[in-house]
């Protein structure tokens, strides 16, 4: 059977969306190992940019990584046992409470940096220290947390659960233990995938609080547009995506996952 | 261990009064069934003994000599089976009936040993290794049980554990259960809304309603003498015989009854299984319904007092609807009952 004149034509669509997509990236992928871009791959092939990029941004590298595993730790130890408060009392000031910690993800990036600045910019040590870019990543990234954990802690019996824990015997600290933090577990997990991934790719509010000595990941990938040659953008860019894609990879799958529990 | 309830009451935050001032004793390794419809306040009593709702001032738990009215649920050890099982979803079998062992700190070695125990009484070696979740009702109730048994509690407190499963399960279960209970020696308190359940589990029933204790005692005894209308009615499903009293007679729309010389005073009632048809008869009705249920057949007869009377008739054959009939009562068969609490249902 021959195909049909429209099936091609809708495959010459689907691959012309592809490469207009693609190419461009691939490009600049390509780009990234090119001696030199402006006389292109005759030019030869080389790592020498990656290593350029590696001695210039290592420290925005592990700065990015130290951020999001600090900013993880903080959201768990403040968001896993909020959203326990929350699942736990039902009720009008629950609602209010949840709403109120939400309301980062209303308020745009900028705004949340400039009212930090505002409120801190006076003390100069905290002004120019990394916390001062944690207290942002974590201000922003909390509702994930909470409403990831919540979502599931809402989809269970909580109460019976744990009164059925406590006529076994169990304290309150070893029901949240053996009990609640376990059968969260799916929403923590989505949760702190996602805290990692947007605080590793966080840029608008990172760029107002940072200083010139704390470049974060994407900070520093604006740095090098603006500064650097082609070639170390390219391979920055790289870079960038080998981090952030296999984590966004990662954070859809929990996030699915999650959400199947708790239907 | 004794369960002493003294003078518990419960109103809720919101005034419901879900249980007025109750005072009932349960002796080492009796079963008591709590009985009564749904909402008459069974939850909140036995949730009262848990320790997972304190009673409002006044009221009195004990364990034998131990008062245990302030002492928090996980202090008390008590087992319970909840209405939903409750079971731990993160755990498999083994792993929930060990949980309160393990947080009682026991030895892993005696932990093994007691979990297989119980496993083995409750029919469940064979699914030890399953998670909770792939289990199918009856297993669940019967996980259930076993992780409320295997720490050995003082006192056992079941909430109607059987009414999550479907009507034949359930029958099974019922003798399963009894017949393990039995085997575990403990005292416990067991909630149900179904009399038929009540009777064959229990060594003794506490009759509730709205709230307040009404009856307690051997099924036997509140079957044959119900202290009020609403046992009557609840336990064994009396029906009353609305008519004039007069001395020595009962006089109703279908004819008279020759009432004995000691009767007491107050309503009559007749249970369905003491009507039977007679030709020669004293009272006569008109068949509105007729059914057949396992073994007998139920009939609804009208005209022989104000509501329709069901009689069970255990002969091979049946009248037809619309057939006028005699039935005979027995003098004997008849209750009479005060209505003490001014209630009627
Ligand atoms: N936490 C609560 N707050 C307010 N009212 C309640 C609460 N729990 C139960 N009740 C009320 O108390 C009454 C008795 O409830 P319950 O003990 O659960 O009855 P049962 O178990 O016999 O069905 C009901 O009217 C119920 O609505
Ligand atoms: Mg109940």
């Amino acid at each position: 059977m021959r195909p049909s004149p429209s099936w091609l034509l809708q495959l010459a669509v689907t691959l012309l969306t592809a490469a207009f997509l693609i190419i461009p990236a691939l490009q600049s992928i390509l780009a990234g190992f090119t001696s030199n871009y402006f006389r292109g791959l005759s030019s030869g092939l080389t790592l020498k940019w990656l290593g350029e990029v590696w001695d210039l941004y290592a420290h925005s590298i592990f700065l990015s990584l130290w951020l999001a595993a600090a900013c993880l730790f903080f959201t768990l130890v403040i968001g896993v046992p909020a959203a326990y408060a929350l699942a736990r009392n039902p009720g009008r000031l629950s609602r209010v409470l949840e709403e109120f910690i939400s309301l980062p993800l209303a308020v745009p990036g900028l705004a949340l940096a400039l009212a930090l600045l505002q409120l801190y910019g006076s003390m100069s040590g905290f002004r120019t220290s990394w916390a001062f870019i944690l207290v942002g990543h974590v201000l922003y990234t909390l509702p994930f947390m909470v409403r990831a954990v919540l979502a599931v802690l809402l989809a269970m019996d909580l109460k019976t659960l744990e009164e059925g824990a406590a006529t076994l015997g169990a304290a309150p600290w070893t029901r949240f233990r053996t009990v609640v933090v376990p059968n969260a577990l799916p929403g923590i997990l989505a949760g702190a995938l996602t805290v990692v991934t947007l605080s590793i790719g966080e840029f608008n509010l990172t760029w107002m609080l940072h200083t010139p000595y704390l470049k974060t990941l994407p900070v520093g990938l604006a740095d090098s547009y603006a500064s650097m040659r082609l070639e170390i953008a390219s391979a920055y860019t790289l870079v960038f995506f080998v981090m952030i894609v296999p984590l966004l990879v990662a954070m859809q799958w929990a996030s699915d996952r999650a959400r199947r529990i708790t239907q | 261990m004794t369960l002493i309830i003294k003078n518990a009451s419960k109103t809720f935050a919101d005034g419901t009064h879900a249980l007025r001032p109750t005072s009932l004793t349960v002796g080492p390794g009796e079963i008591l069934s709590l009985l009564g419809p749904s909402g008459c306040g069974k939850t909140t009593l036995l949730r009262i003994i848990a320790g997972l709702e304190r009673p409002d001032p006044g009221g009195e738990i004990r364990f034998g000599n131990e008062d245990v009215t302030r002492l928090a649920v996980e202090r008390r050890n008590v087992g319970m089976v909840f209405q939903s099982y409750a079971l731990f979803p993160n755990m498999s079998v083994r792993g929930n009936v060990a949980y309160g062992l393990k947080v009682r700190k026991v030895s892993k070695a005696e932990q093994t040993r007691r979990v297989d125990e119980v496993l083995a009484l409750c029919h469940l070696t064979d699914y030890a290794n399953r998670p909770v979740t792939v289990l199918s009702g009856g297993q669940r109730q019967r996980v259930a049980l076993a992780r409320a048994v295997a720490p050995r509690p003082r006192i056992l407190l079941l909430d109607e554990p059987l009414s999550a499963l479907d009507a034949a399960l359930r029958d099974s279960l019922r003798d399963e259960l009894a017949a393990m209970l039995r085997q575990f020696q403990i005292t416990a308190v067991f909630v149900t809304h179904d009399q038929v359940e009540a009777m064959s589990i229990a060594d003794r029933v506490a009759v509730m309603s709205k709230g307040t204790l009404q009856q307690i005692g051997k099924p036997e005894e509140l079957y044959r003498n119900p202290a009020s209308p609403f046992v009557a009615r609840f336990v064994g499903n009396a029906m009353p015989m609305m008519g004039q009293r007069e001395p020595g007679r009962l006089i109703l729309k279908g004819g008279e009854l020759t009432l004995p010389n000691d009767a007491q005073p107050g309503q009559a009632f007749v249970r369905a299984e003491n009507i039977h048809l007679d030709p020669e008869g004293a009272l006569r009705g008109t068949i509105e319904t007729v059914s057949f249920s396992v073994g007998h057949y139920r009939l609804g007869i009208r005209d022989v007092t104000d509501d329709i009377l069901i009689a069970t008739h255990p002969g091979r054959q049946a009248p037809r609807p619309g057939d006028t009939v005699r039935l005979r009562i027995a003098a004997d068969d008849l209750l009479f009952l005060v209505d003490k609490n001014g209630q009627t249902t």
